[in-house]
Order: C-alpha cells, then structure tokens, then sequence
C-alpha cells in the first residue's frame, strides 16, 4: 500500500491501490513517520486506483503537516482517479504540483 | 384509518410543533431578545417540512417551505417582526395544522377550500418579499438584458452582491464519512444541477497530525454555483447531512448584509474567508471592503464604542459568536437528551394503571385488617411493609398523570388576542403559577369552564381602550391567571382590571327574572353570586362571545361536578376576580377516618387541621349552640351524628375534627378517630348526584363502605341551614 524508498537526498513514496475511508487509518499511521522526514518528500500517485475525500484529506493532512515544519511535499504521476478527484475540489493549486496528463486519461475527464 | 404508526408519530409530533410555534410567536412580540425564539419557531417549521417530505405530504412541504422562508429572513434579521407578520404566521400556522388534521383524516388529496387557504397565504407570505419559488435569476444578463430589478426593500443602502451565482457554504460534520456522506459525491451530484463555477476547499478543519481522526471528515467547502434550479431543488441536495453538517446557501444577488452574516456562521476567521469569498468570485473586493466597513460601523452602533475600539471589537465579536454558536449547539443536544428523557404513553394505559393501584390499594387495607385478626406478629409486620410500598407506589403512579397547568394556560394566550381583537380592545394576558400541578384528567375538565370565565373576562370584565382612559385607567387591560396548590386544592384565578360587576344591574335583573324579591336586603356578595343563577345574564348586547345567559351555572355545574368549586370577587372599578379550587386528583386521596356509631367517614386528610377533644366543658357549653371555643377563636361545629342521623347514643367521650377549606376553619364532630387510610374514590351513583355534603364512597379493608365528606359542600350546606334558621327566627 505504501513503499518508501529513501535516495541519498530525498525521500519517495509510493502509494498502491485504494485511497479510502476503508484503510485511511492504516494509511496513515504508515504516513506519519515518511512526514518526520527532513529530507525533501515525494510520493508517487500513479498506481492509485481509487480515492475518496478521505484520501484527500489524509494529502492534506500531509502538505499541512510538511509545511508546518519548513519541508517540501511533491505529489507525482497523479492517476486519473487522482486528478478527477483534484479538479472536483479544485485542489491543483493547493498543492501545487506539475500534474501530467496522458492523452488517455485527458479523454476520460473530458468525458 | 389504517394509517401506519410512523405517520401517526409525525402527526402528534406535528401538533406539539406547532403547539410550541404557537406559545412562541404570541411571546414572541413581548421578548426583548427575540433571536431564540426565532430560531425554535424555524426549526419548529423545519422539522414539520423536513418529516412532511419523508411521508411525501407535498401540500405539507410546499406550505411549509414558504413559513421557513420567511422565519428564515426574520431571523437573519432583512425581515422585522411587526404584528401583521406574527398575524400572517399564526394563520399559517393553522393552515398547517389543518393540513395535518387533513392527512390524520386520511385525505390524499388535498380539497379545494384547503388549497385556496393555502394559495392566498402563499401569496400574503410572497407579498412580504419572501421568495416562495425563488427560482435564480435568468441568465439573461449575460445576454445582456437589463438586470433582473432586485428587492425594494433592503436595510443598507447599496447593498447587492453583483454576483449572478449562489454561494454555497458547507462544513462536513466529522461522522460524514463514516455514514458514508461522502463529500464528494454531493459535490458531484450538486454538479448535474448546475455548473461549479469555482470551489474551495478548506483544510482549517484539519487538525494536527497526531489528533486527526483519519475517519473523520474535516473537509470545508466554498462554492460558487451557476444554476438555474430554485433554493429548494439546492437545499434538498443536502438534506442527508443538514443534521450533522453546516450547510448555508447564499441565493445570487443576496444582500451584502447576508454575506456578513454568512461570513459570521462559518467556523473560519471572518477576514480569510472574506478573501475564500472574493477568490471564489462570490464577492468583489469593493463589496468585501463594503461588508467590512457596515459590519464595523454595526458593531459601533450596538456598542456605542468610541471608533477606536472597533478593532479591540471586532476581536470581541469573533468571541461572542463563538459563544453563541456553543450555546445554540449545547441547546440542541440538551433538547434532544430531554426527547429521549419522555416517553410517549397511552392515557388509557396510565389510566388501567390508576384503577389497578387502586384496587391494590383496597386489597392491601383488606390483608392489613385480616393479618391484625390472626395476631401473628411476623404477619402483620410484613403486611405492613407491603402496605408501605402500595403506598408509595400509588404516589408515584399518580404523579405519572401530574402535569403542568402552563400548557392549558398558553392556549388562552391565543384566544385572548384573537378575542380582544375582534372586540377592538387592547388586553395584556398574565400568566403566573404555569408550573402548578394537577391530574391529568382534571386539567382535560377544566379548559372548558375556563375559557368561559376568561371570555367573559375579556368581554364583560375589561372596557374599551376609550372608556379605560376615560376613567384614567391605562387603556390596555390586563387579564391574569394565575394557579397554585392550597391545602390539598389546586386554586385557578381568572382575573381582570376591568369595571367590576354592576351590583344594581345585578339586583335589578335578579329581581326581574323573579330570583329574588325588591324588599330582599342582600349582601354585595350575595348579589354577586347571583350571576351563578342558571339563565342569568347582563350582558345588554348578545355578543357571540358570550352574554347568552348559558354562561356562569354552566360553569359553575362543570366545576361542581369535579368536586370543586368558584368563587368570586369583585371591586366596582377595579375589577373582578373569579377563583377556582380544584380537587388535586380525582382517583385516589389520603384519607382520615373517622367513625359514627357504626358507620364510617372519610375526610380528606389535606383538608384536617387537628383533632381535639371535645370535653365535658365544651360540651355543656354547647349544648344549643354550634361552636365552640378554640384556644380563644370561635370555631363553629357539625355534629355528623345529626347531620346523618346516624342513631345510637354518643360516648362519653367525642371528638372535633378541625377542618380547613379556602380560609375558612369547621370542626366535625364524631365519636372515633380512626386515623389515615389511603382513599380510592369510588363516584356515588347517578341517583346521590345531588345529596350534598358527601363527594363519593370507598370500600374499607373489612369490605364496608365509607362514604366521603364533601368538606366545603358540607360546610356551605350547614351555613345556609343556620341561615334559614335564624331567618324564620327573626
């Protein structure tokens, strides 16, 4: 659910599967130490196959915390269930992060 | 009727809804501080709708939803109350409620006359600027039509949103998620209504790490919404969560002073979400700057600060509105705590109850007195405890059917308005004692004699406004009523300040209607009781209120028949007050028994004073007189021997049973005290209806029959007795 590779000067994460109120709290306690990091953080949301507001706020909580000591939070390869959900809320300038879109998926928001 | 019980639940619930709307909007006019009030008249109007549209009763919603408008502007303060709004909401009120008879009735549709009444009540309510259909602007003014003209009537001048869209608030409550209210897919669903022009998301709600719930929703959204569908087709989007959850709705074009107010509910500091509301495009910088600068010269207003301290003010008000926000939660949950404190039983169940205890009760006299003839000591120990409990348990199921008086009070606050206005007088209802107790039953009873007394009050007591200050009277009247608990009687006081009773117009129609003669000479008192008289009235002009000559017996029998009584005073000038004393219940009563010969009595133990003993001194003293001497005080007497003619021959030593009702102090003389005993009136049959002095019978432990003393019939009948003896003596 979550893999954390620490490189030399960053640190990055990877989120698998489901971002639900189903396992936010598993989520999280996972989470909490990745945010202790000094190091700049990255995670990883491509392989997100689904995410509710609870998975947004658990990302929330994340930059908060992050910004609150002074890090660096970066969100990449958002999924398509992720920029759904970003643009719903209008969350692309929260977190300001770059945000690639594949044509595919551009297709399925534009739907 | 083959209603099922959840739509039975919501009709009774309905009418305690409107019940309390009714007691509010009548104090409404007189609070200083009306903005609680306010809020439980809209919720009252809320949960009715709310519940209305579960059962699918439109009528009921479509209704409804118009009052909510309207006590929702009230109470964001763009409507002031004035009597015509509390008029036109009280005849809503009664609108819904004949809809809710309607539905009980089992009515599907609703008919003509009822839907007219609606319509033109609707139509008042529209009048009144309150957007009944509210359906948003057209989109016209982008096609560059001129704006649709906004409201006349507006508090602060210059004071519209420009902006075409709504603004919708929400604060998820922390349970959402966890109900699966996902926050998302309302903000998907309220996108197929219309076009989310621009939305924020607020991460305020979110707590430091270590306390975050990650079940827990602390999501807040802002969002500026393009949409054609009326207020109503919004709202409903988020009826789920309006429980929980803060959900406000800003109508396009609302004015500035509802963004204020707006920016105030929210948990958020006012100045971030000021600007949440410029970036969204909810509010221009300039309007903002607008807001800011009414709110602040508002605050200086109320406050009367020099405008130095707006800022230490402002601060403040950050505060008070925290406060208030905290106080109107805690009152919810305590309502709600006390909803779950009561329970909703069938009277006739708490009636079977009653009778049943009273049985016990009986049965228990019966043991006690069969345990005492077997002298078995353990026997008589453990009846005696057993009797202890039946006792209690008596209390306490007849303390089931206590209820409270203010109830049957505050209906009269209704009839007093609608009956002065309809005469043109001013009259101010005062209600005091409203938590006195008494039986259920006898409170049912009593509403009919009352509503008598207090119309008569109204229409014969309190003058016009012109004849008021022509007597340099205040020219409002005032009727009070006022209840409280007297030696065992609960007493009703019906009271005016109005003209008094005219003591010659009294005599003159008395004398007329053959009821006494001219040559009488007759007490002011007795000339008052006159109007008691049955077929008696004054009244120069028929009114449809009352006057018609079936007033006062007619009440007087009604009272009468539940073993109380009425009196009345009254000061030519001053006023009237008629006072009613009411047994406390009509089931069962703490007795003391006291016996004659072979017969026994039961005297209502609130109403005995003291027993003493009627000595030799005593007794040759009043030999042909009926009182004697107590400790100085002159104390008229009964011998209940030759009031009953009991026979048998009376012991060497009697007894005086001193006895208290209204003030007035009787002895009762008997020939054994045989202590307290727990009475269950048993009523007499038709035929001892009208023997006087005795109010009913109970059974004794032994199976024997003991009738009880009617203390004040019987001291009234013995007066009069005396009356007419020293009469034919003269």
């Amino acid at each position: 659910m979550l893999k954390v590779k620490e490189l030399k000067r960053k640190c990055s994460a990877q989120i698998e599967g489901e971002m639900t109120i189903y396992n936010a709290a598993v989520l999280k306690e996972k989470l909490m130490p990745v945010l202790e990091d000094s190091r700049d953080l990255e995670i990883n949301l491509a392989e997100v196959t689904e995410i509710d507001s609870a998975g947004v706020q658990l990302l929330m909580l994340a930059k908060k915390e992050r910004a609150a000591r002074s890090y660096v939070l970066n969100l990449t390869d958002h999924s398509s269930a992720v920029v759904d959900v970003f643009e719903l809320m209008d969350l692309v300038s929260y977190f300001n992060d770059p945000i690639v879109l594949s044509g595919k998926k551009g297709e399925q928001r534009g739907s | 009727m083959d209603l099922d019980s959840a739509l039975l639940t919501y009709i009774a619930e309905g009418r305690e809804l409107l019940e309390e709307m009714e007691d509010i909007l009548l104090r409404l006019e007189h609070e200083e501080d009306k903005q609680e009030s306010l809020n439980a008249i809209f919720r009252a109007a809320h949960t009715i709708k709310g519940s209305a549209g579960l059962f699918g009763l439109d009528d009921i919603v479509a209704f409804t939803h118009g009052v909510e408008s309207l006590l929702d502007q009230m109470r964001e303060g763009t409507m002031v109350l004035k009597p015509t709004i509390t008029t036109l909401l009280l005849s809503s009120r009664d609108h819904i409620s004949d809809l809710i008879d309607y539905v009980e009735a089992g009515g599907n549709k609703i008919t003509d006359t009822l839907r007219e009444k609606g319509d033109e009540l609707t139509q008042q309510l529209n009048d009144l600027g309150v957007g009944v259909n509210q359906t948003a602007p057209e989109t016209g003014v982008q096609k560059g039509l001129a704006p649709a003209p906004t409201e006349t009537v507006s508090r602060v001048s210059g004071s519209h949103a420009e902006s075409d869209n709504w603004h919708i608030s929400l604060r998820f409550g922390p349970s959402s998620l966890c109900d699966g209210m996902d926050p998302l897919s309302f903000l998907r669903y309220l996108g197929t209504l219309g076009e989310i022009v621009n939305i924020k998301t607020l991460d305020d709600g979110i707590p430091p790490a270590e306390d975050m719930d990650s079940e827990a929703c602390y999501l807040g959204f802002e969002v500026n919404f393009k949409s054609n569908a009326d207020k109503q087709t919004i709202e409903n989007v988020f009826d789920f969560i309006r429980e929980e959850s803060l959900v406000r709705i800003l109508p396009p074009r609302s004015e500035l002073a509802d963004y204020i107010a707006h920016i105030h509910e929210l948990p958020e500091e006012d100045m971030r979400l000021g600007e949440i509301l410029v970036r969204s495009g909810s509010l221009t910088q300039l309007e903002l700057d607008e807001a800011l600068r009414q709110q602040s010269a508002l605050q200086a207003q109320e406050t009367s600060l020099p405008l130095g301290n707006i800022v230490v003010e402002s601060g403040m008000t950050t505060q008070t509105v925290l406060d208030a926000a905290v106080a109107k939660q805690s009152q919810v949950r305590e309502g709600k705590s006390k909803e779950a404190q009561s329970v909703r039983v069938d009277a006739e169940k708490l009636d079977e109850l009653i009778n049943l205890v009273g049985e016990l009760v009986i049965a228990g006299a019966g043991s006690a007195l069969n345990a005492m003839t077997t002298g078995n000591n353990v026997l008589i120990e453990s009846v005696s405890i057993l009797n202890g409990l039946v006792e209690e348990v008596r209390d306490s199921a007849l303390r089931l059917r206590m209820v409270q008086i203010g109830a049957t009070f505050n209906r009269f606050q209704r009839v007093v308005r609608d009956v002065s206005q309809e005469l043109g007088k001013e009259i101010d209802l005062i209600i005091t004692g409203a938590e006195t107790e008494l039986d259920k039953t006898v409170i049912e009873k009593i509403g009919d004699p009352l509503m008598h007394l207090v119309r008569n009050s109204i229409d014969h007591g309190i003058e016009s406004p012109d004849l008021r200050q022509a007597q340099g009277k205040t020219s409002s009247g005032t009727l009070r009523l006022n209840a409280y608990h007297d030696s065992g009687s609960i007493v009703i006081e019906v009271s005016d300040d109005g003209a008094g009773l005219n003591r010659d117009r009294i005599q003159q129609k008395a004398i007329e209607k053959e009821l006494i003669t001219a040559e009488q000479q007759l007490e002011d008192q007795e000339i008052y009781n006159l109007i008691f008289e049955p077929g008696f009235s004054t009244a120069d002009a028929v009114t449809n209120l009352s006057g018609r000559g079936v007033g006062m017996d007619v009440v007087k029998r009604n009272i009468e028949a539940l073993r109380g009584s009425v009196e009345l005073t009254s000061v030519p000038g001053k006023g009237t007050t008629f006072r009613v004393r009411m047994p406390l219940t009509l089931a069962i009563i703490d007795g003391f028994l006291v016996g004659v010969d072979k017969s026994s009595f039961v005297v209502p133990l609130d109403m005995v004073l003291e027993c003493v003993e009627l000595n030799q001194t005593n007794r040759e003293d009043s030999v042909d007189r009926n009182y004697i001497n107590l400790r100085g005080e002159v104390l008229p007497f009964i011998r209940l021997r030759e009031l009953y003619m009991a026979g048998g021959v009376a012991p060497r030593r009697e007894n005086v049973v001193v006895v208290q009702y209204g003030g007035n102090k009787a002895g009762l003389v008997v020939d054994h005290l045989l202590g307290e005993f727990q009475t269950v009136i048993k009523p007499l049959g038709n035929i001892f209806r009208h023997v006087k002095g005795v109010s009913g019978s109970t059974i004794l432990g032994n199976g024997a029959v003991a009738l009880i003393l009617d203390v004040p019939g019987l001291v009234q009948e013995v007066a009069s007795m005396e009356m007419r003896a020293m009469n034919s003596a003269a």
